[in-house]
């Protein structure tokens, strides 16, 4: 059954003449700001993954330089091409030879790609579906999200649910990234509190996402017989009021993180310990 | 003193004759304010033995606003300037209801309350959705001031637009369905009610309705689309306790929910300020999700033996 089967009309008349000047919009604000540098900061992030993704290396600092520190975009790593020291799990795709980043990247990137936010994000930056609000729409024909393949938008509670297990796996990276092996032990360098601070931004992220807010229990009808959904449901909902700000600060921590965990592991410089 | 009204007479910024100079409508004479006839009375006092001329008293120029208001009906219209002083801490409608009493009494305009309550006065100040009853002139840039009716309906007059399409959609709508009263009354706890009642603030503006470009810029989509405004009202109903309807799929099939991109224009045109894509729309959507896309929670149903109601039913089980 599609989503238009058994469709009626509503009985109103199409196509009224309408007031107002035949313009693209009456806005005299720079309403092309928002969209343009949505299109910016998308694109540069664009850029800089798929070069990160394939260019296959410096994405571990091990133990030569008294380090533990991997990559977001690499973790974790479990093809047999990854560098000596980054595979943390026993799970290897031996059969797999190019880039590991290709492994793991699917699911962050499929978590963002159907997030309601970016969503919105993106159909007014690139599909400029509208660009802002009262611009006019930049297409003649427009179907939504009622048809392949936005239709599959609506999976994103999986991915949301994927999202959580590589926030699991990039918190114990950031927990490991403690240990200073050959240094003393255990530590605190500059390269651990990015890591640590990227795993909170990628955490604040996922739990301020609206399908958690659902599934946790905003599809309750009646919140008194579910007290504890509808307290998860209080704490959720403040978080999901600065769902925009969490998603922007994490995607852009994220990749800062791996330029950090490259510039490191390229000798770049070192990473400073701080106690 | 008429010369202290600058620049009164309507000007129509296109190529084209104004509505109102096809309407065979005179502008009106500009009239003296009650400031302009209090400052002729003190040139012309004569106990200070002095005649003074206009001349003498340092001008100092008048502050004028410019409202550029959409003239015309179906059949055609054009923008018209009228220049009036500016008073301070005026709103748009302020400036509009000044036009109608000195300059264009023709000036048709919906307007009720003046306090934002009563949704009447929508339109479209420099191009953004607003009522104009809360659209301080002193907050908007310097120049003309564009007032054009809502773009999403059919013009009927100048300012004034027929929603009539929005009535047919809540037509559709199936009510309130509660379960057969129990003896002892209707019990409902707050935390079961208080998620509902931010939608209840709506005034019905439709401003939401005339931002969503699904139909603003697609009219063809008025066919079988709810719009924002209604999608609030769906929300509030299924998550109401005691409503024992289920119009997922009614809202999913007919009243065209997955055509909402949710770029979020009608959250931030809502003069009531109600979070409707976040706490109405998405949560719509993800309630549509469970019900037709999700293909564990489609497994639940079967294993359960829980049944989802179609359209018909839906429409059936309302009390309308």
């Amino acid at each position: 059954m599609t989503t238009l089967d058994n469709a009626t009309g509503t009985p109103v008349v199409i196509g009224g003449h309408r007031g107002g000047p035949d313009v693209r919009t009456l806005r005299q604000d720079r309403w092309w700001v928002q969209p343009l540098v949505t299109v910016t900061i998308l694109t540069a992030f664009i850029v800089y993954s798929t070069w990160a993704v394939f260019v296959n290396k410096d994405y571990y600092v091990g133990a030569a330089m008294h380090r533990d520190l991997i990559s977001p975009f690499y973790s974790p790593c479990i093809a047999a091409s990854c560098v000596p020291g980054s595979r943390g799990t026993t799970v290897v795709a031996t059969w797999w030879h190019i880039t590991p980043a290709l492994i793991v990247i699917g699911g962050p990137l499929g978590f963002r790609l159907t997030c309601y936010y970016y969503r919105r994000a993106y159909y007014r930056g690139f599909w400029q579906s509208p660009p802002n609000c009262a611009v006019a729409d930049g297409h003649q024909r427009y179907t939504g999200e009622s048809r392949f393949p936005l239709i599959l938008q609506n999976i994103h509670r999986y991915f949301f649910l994927i999202g959580l297990i590589f926030n699991v796996i990039l918190t114990v990276d950031a927990i490991m990234a403690f240990r200073m092996p050959g240094a003393g032990g255990i530590g605190f360098s500059v390269g651990t509190l990015v890591l640590c601070v990227n795993a909170i931004l990628l955490w604040t992220y996922s739990l301020s996402c609206h399908a958690a807010r659902h599934l946790c229990g905003g599809h309750v009808k009646k919140f008194s017989t579910r007290p504890v959904r509808h307290r998860i449901w209080k704490i959720l909902t403040p978080l999901n009021a600065r769902h925009m700000q969490f998603a922007w600060a994490s995607l852009i921590f994220v990749a800062l993180t791996d330029l950090y965990v490259r510039l490191v592991a390229a000798g770049v410089f070192t990473d400073p310990k701080l106690f | 003193m008429t010369d202290s009204i600058p620049a009164s007479t309507p000007q129509s910024t296109g190529t084209t004759p104004s509505a109102s100079d096809d309407a065979g409508m005179p502008a009106a004479p500009p009239e003296a304010t009650r400031d302009d006839l209090a400052t002729t009375a003190l040139l012309e006092d004569g106990a200070t033995g002095h005649a003074f001329e206009p001349s003498d008293v340092e001008e100092e120029e008048e502050p004028t606003v410019t409202l550029r208001v959409w003239r015309g009906d179906a059949s055609g219209g054009d923008l018209v300037d009228y220049t009036l002083p500016a008073n301070e801490g005026e709103v748009v409608l302020d400036v509009v209801h000044r036009i109608q009493a000195t300059l264009a009494p023709d000036l048709a305009c919906r307007w009720n309350c003046k306090a934002g309550k009563c949704g009447s006065c929508s339109s479209e100040i420099n191009g953004l959705p607003s009522l104009m009853c809360m659209t301080r002139v002193d907050e908007l840039p310097e120049g003309p001031i564009t007032v054009t009716p809502m773009r999403t309906f059919p013009i009927i007059r100048d300012l004034v637009t027929d929603v009539t399409f929005n009535f047919e959609v809540a037509k559709r709508v199936p009510a309130f369905a509660p379960p057969p009263r129990p003896d002892d009354g209707y019990r409902m706890q707050q935390i079961d009610v208080e998620r509902g009642q931010e939608f209840r603030k709506c005034i019905e503006c439709f401003l939401c309705q005339d931002v969503c470009h699904v139909i603003r810029d697609h009219d063809e989509n008025k066919a079988h689309y709810a719009g924002p405004r209604f999608f609030i009202r769906f929300a509030e109903l299924e998550m109401h306790p005691l409503d024992t309807n289920d119009r997922r799929e009614l809202v999913r099939q007919r009243m065209g929910l997955g055509l909402c991109n949710i770029t979020k224009c009608c959250t931030e045109v809502c003069p009531e300020h109600i979070k409707i894509t976040d706490n109405a729309i998405i949560p719509l959507k993800e309630r549509a999700v469970d019900a037709s896309y999700d293909p564990i929670a489609w497994l639940g149903r079967k294993i359960l033996r829980r049944h989802k109601r179609s359209p018909e039913e839906a429409s059936a089980a309302s009390p309308h």
